[in-house]
């Protein structure tokens, strides 16, 4: 029974995380087209390009290999597999025991690689210059990321993310965050924006050689294996989003698996996602893109952040 | 055991003899790899019994030479690295029947074959010798035998001076050595590694420090930890590629085994915690520095070999934060520090032995290192580049493969630091930890460069477009390894407890049990609270995710032929010319880590006379600063060289003149001895 409810959950939230994510960056966009005073393409409308893809007759280089063919399903495997490590809607993920959060980054990090060499296979300057970009970028995000989740995890004691959320979700009402995670959760947000190609690190909307980066090492794909890494990308911002929602903010995620605090646990969740997609959607109007060699100041300013978490964390404890 | 000893020196002695009794090359080739093979066999048995044998197996032979006694012992420390060593050289052994062929002709193979056994004897036996003397002459065969090893290809520019380079600084290493243990026996009174770790006889403070001091510079040397790296990515790449993969991926773990033999066994363990923090700092200098100036590196070996220093730098962090722990009393960490250490050595032993064949086999099927030259294996070679990736992703610390492991406990021993009592190792070993993960992201973009710039899109010469898959024994060499890594990678509930045997004695407490949850299922840094993984679960999701990609494309895509279509090119015929290339990859890294790289650039471009908007000719020229070697190498030298220049005028080449010299010294020695 024990493992049946669990087995159910696994699969709820897998189809959760698939479900969502073109949910997500279909409000970046409309939150987006409302601020241009454009009316927008509607919510559901990612869905729509997700199935169109699927169906149309996939173009492959006579260039490539076989890693350009594999590279959209590890992407996603390895994409998807980083979402079902983390809790979703209940604190409690059945799957935490199979990887903490460095698990959680460097299996984003194994998706990368491929995405990387994918860029790199079809022999096209755009594809090596969108992977060259992202070789950096990913790089000086890394160290930043990696403190501020130290900077988390000391204070619930465990790298384990249910641990973490299940101990500040428990906490009775909102408590005021310390300072430590309000900086640790300044980090985390620019590194979100630069893992997940939004502005002002990167543009989704652009399509010129000059700024984009992801677009870049996609150009060469089309049907299905477009649409699988577009859902990764969309997947991947969920993650992110997951992440910093459920880390920062558990308020009303489910703690156990009673049918009404799923249900509430569930809701709750994804006013929230959709909230800050919402946020990240004002940035993404408010701000321009950097310049590339701009970037590493600002993830630079991600890391003395992260550190300062740190710091704060043990001198203000006593 | 004595048995699988002795059948492991036969067979090593039988494969470095047999071969230079023949002249035919094809026969001195099986005779010699042979023979290394079965060895290689014979101590994988011996490692594996060595580390579950309840009492060590010594065995010991006098010498009329005073302090000197060819002792051995096998416990289990030296267990495991016999077993690294063999595993290793028995890979190296089948891959090199198939690769020597590229030097028939040119040298001797049935020497080169002699020589591997020779080579490979020598490490297995330094790390069972039990006697200070003994140490140091099997230490120093093995030097030379690496450098005999690392010039035979002396006909090529450059390979001479890098054997030199080599051989002068592991012999600066080896004085150190020589005077840690001089500094043991001044209090042991012998040179017997048994009377160095007598409790009895501890040494003052003071000496213990310099001990620690001298043995961290002298096999630090050998490891390459920066600043004494400076040799080894001249010298490693210089070798033929299964010399390589043995020097890289094992020659310098034996200096990880000296290091651990001397602070946990002869020093017993008792270090202040400024020890553990300077292993600590040596290793996060290395770590970063090593994989930095690997990504500049486009010499496929050369990068190899520099990635080498950065994992020797993993390694320490993971020993050092052991150290520190073990300072403070904290045994369960100390052992989970150590045990990190101890498989990322295990680990890089085999993802950069394979990586260096698999360099090996590029070559073999190319004629050239350098990575520009290549591109399009993958669809040439599909084997060879299957294995590489292997590696590749091993060595990025990827999930779910065995660098992921071994440094994801590396991280989790760092983190804990949140136990130690004083504020400034506190932040110290999460700035580590940060450094850790800017070297596995560096890591990433280097081996992403590396695989992609030399097996994806078009072949950027003829050499590339030529090549053809290697010889099948090349194969199954580098597949061995490749196997290696997958089980290290998704079995850590076998290599654990394996683990477990050397830390255990070593710091006192056995964390097999708490490491290893739900029947070995899950691996944890002591506590599950604090965090825990699964490789076969994370390679189960994998592989599941994948597969639900797939039916969705299949479902929904109707099983759409793909149709074939040339690359965009923007409206031009698309040529290899249009593709980044490996300097272009990494120019973004250079600029943003230009402080560290002092880059020079010079661009040199000749215009048409008509116009200065139409180039004749251009050409483009990049170094980077080898900062340690301009800084600190460069003018020691010139003050040698100086102070040689004076001595030069009591060097006159009269011999009656040397006679003289001699005769005054004897006197004067005969004097100071009365």
């Amino acid at each position: 029974m024990y493992a049946m409810v669990q087995l159910v959950l696994i699969v709820v939230q897998f189809v959760m995380l698939l479900a969502l994510a073109p949910f997500i960056v279909g409000v970046i966009r409309k939150v987006k087209a409302r601020l241009q005073c454009r009316r927008g393409a509607g919510l559901l409308q990612p869905y729509a390009d997700l199935a169109k893809l699927f169906r149309k007759q996939p173009v492959r280089s006579s260039t490539t290999s076989w890693i350009f063919t594999a590279a959209p399903y590890i992407v996603f495997a390895s994409t998807v597999a980083a979402g079902l490590l983390m809790p979703v809607f209940l604190s409690h993920t059945p799957l935490n025991f199979a990887g903490n959060i460095i698990a959680l980054v460097y299996l984003l990090a194994l998706g990368t690689f491929f995405l990387i060499l994918a860029g790199l296979d079809a022999g096209s300057a755009f594809g090596g210059m969108g992977s060259s970009r992202e070789a950096i970028v990913a790089t000086l995000a890394e160290p930043a990321m990696m403190l501020s989740i130290l900077a988390i995890a000391l204070t619930a004691g465990s790298t384990n993310l249910s641990t973490i959320v299940h101990q500040s979700a428990l906490l009775e009402g909102v408590v005021l965050a310390p300072p430590a995670h309000l900086m640790a959760l300044a980090a985390m947000f620019i590194v979100t924006l630069a893992e997940t190609g939004r502005v002002p690190v990167d543009n989704p909307a652009t399509h010129l050689e000059l700024t984009m980066i992801h677009e870049a090492m996609l150009l060469e794909y089309s049907g299905r294996y477009l649409a699988l890494m577009e859902w990764a990308a969309g997947i991947k911002l969920l993650v992110f989003l997951t992440l910093i929602v459920n880390v920062f903010a558990p308020w009303g995620i489910a703690t156990s698996v009673a049918p009404l605090a799923l249900v509430t646990g569930t809701a709750v969740y994804v006013v929230k996602v959709a909230g800050l997609a919402v946020v990240i959607g004002v940035i993404e109007s408010m701000f321009a893109k950097l310049r590339l060699f701009r970037v590493p100041e600002l993830l630079g300013a991600a890391f003395i952040l992260a550190l300062l978490a740190l710091v704060f964390f043990y001198t203000l404890r006593g | 055991m004595t048995t699988l000893l002795t059948v492991l020196l036969a067979c090593y002695l039988l494969g470095g003899v047999l071969p230079l009794c023949t002249s035919r090359p094809s026969l001195q080739t099986i005779l010699a790899h042979s023979g290394a093979a079965a060895a290689g066999v014979a101590g994988i048995a011996l490692g594996l019994l060595g580390l579950f044998a309840a009492q060590p197996l010594t065995l010991s032979v006098p010498s009329n030479i005073p302090s000197l006694t060819f002792a051995l012992r096998l416990d289990p420390l030296a267990a495991f690295f016999v077993l690294t060593i063999s595993l290793v050289g028995l890979a190296a052994s089948i891959y090199a029947y198939g690769y020597v062929r590229e030097f028939t002709g040119r040298v001797s193979v049935g020497l080169l074959g002699s020589l591997l056994n020779g080579f490979l004897l020598s490490m297995t036996l330094v790390v069972l010798a039990d006697n200070g003397f003994f140490f140091l002459i099997l230490w120093e065969a093995m030097s030379l035998l690496s450098y005999v090893l690392v010039v035979t290809d002396h006909e090529r520019p450059g390979v001479r001076e890098a054997g030199l380079f080599y051989l002068i600084m592991t012999h600066v290493g080896t004085a150190f050595i020589i005077l840690t243990f001089v500094i043991f026996s001044q209090e042991a009174g012998s040179f017997s590694f048994d009377d160095f770790r007598h409790p009895d006889q501890r040494l003052p403070e003071g000496l213990r420090s310099i001990a620690f001091f001298t043995a961290l510079i002298g096999f630090g040397a050998k490891a390459g930890i920066v600043p004494l790296h400076v040799w080894l990515p001249y010298a490693h790449p210089a070798a033929p590629s299964h010399i390589s993969a043995l020097m890289s991926g094992v020659m310098i773990k034996t200096a990880v085994y000296a290091l651990i033999r001397v602070y946990f066994d002869f020093l017993e363990g008792v270090f202040p915690w400024w020890w553990g923090f300077t292993v600590l700092s040596v290793g996060a200098l290395s770590a970063l520095l090593g994989v930095m100036y690997a990504l500049m590196e486009h010499d496929l070996k050369s990068l190899l070999a520099f990635h080498s220093v950065e994992n020797i730098g993993i390694i320490l962090l993971g020993i050092g934060a052991g150290m520190i722990f073990h300072t403070y009393g904290l045994h369960e960490l100390a052992a989970l520090g150590l045990l990190a250490g101890l498989y990322h050595t295990i680990n890089h032993a085999t993802f950069k032995a394979l990586l260096f064949l698999g360099a090996g086999a590029v070559q073999f099927a190319t004629h050239t290192r350098d990575i520009e030259e290549y591109g399009g294996l993958l669809r040439r070679m599909p084997w060879t580049g299957l294995f590489f990736l292997i590696g590749a992703v091993s060595i990025a610390a990827l999930p779910p493969t065995n660098g992921f492991v071994s440094e994801w406990l590396v991280f989790q021993s760092l983190f804990l630091s949140v136990q130690l009592p004083t504020l400034f190792l506190k932040l110290m070993l999460p700035i580590a930890a940060a450094i850790l993960a800017l070297t596995g992201a560096l890591a990433l973009a280097c081996f992403a460069k590396a695989f992609g710039m030399s097996f994806l899109a078009q072949p950027r010469s003829a050499h590339a477009r030529q090549a053809v898959e290697v010889p099948l024994s090349m194969r199954i060499g580098m597949g061995l390894l490749a196997g290696s890594c997958v089980v290290l990678g998704l079995a850590p509930m076998l290599i654990v407890p394996l683990l477990d045997r050397v830390t255990g004695p070593l710091t006192g407490v056995a964390i097999s049990e708490k490491v290893l949850a739900l029947d070995g299922w899950v691996v944890a840094p002591v506590t599950v609270e604090f965090s825990s993984i699964s490789t076969p679960v994370l390679a189960a999701l994998l592989v599941g995710g994948g597969l639900v990609g797939l039916l969705i494309a299949r479902w929904l895509g109707k099983g759409l032929p793909v149709r074939y279509s040339r690359t965009w090119g923007c409206g031009l015929p698309l040529t290899p010319r249009m593709e980044y290339t490996a300097t272009g990859f990494v120019q973004p890294i250079k600029q943003v880590f230009e402080t560290i790289y002092q880059p020079t650039v010079k661009l040199e471009r000749e215009f048409l006379e008509q116009s200065k908007y139409f180039i004749r000719h251009q050409r483009f020229e990049f170094h980077i600063e080898p900062i340690f070697e301009t800084y600190m190498y460069r003018p020691v030298v010139t003050k040698l060289l100086a102070v040689a220049e004076r001595l030069r005028v009591i060097q006159v080449g009269s011999l009656h003149l040397y006679l003289t010299y001699i005769f005054v010294t004897l006197v004067l020695l005969l004097l100071w001895a009365g």
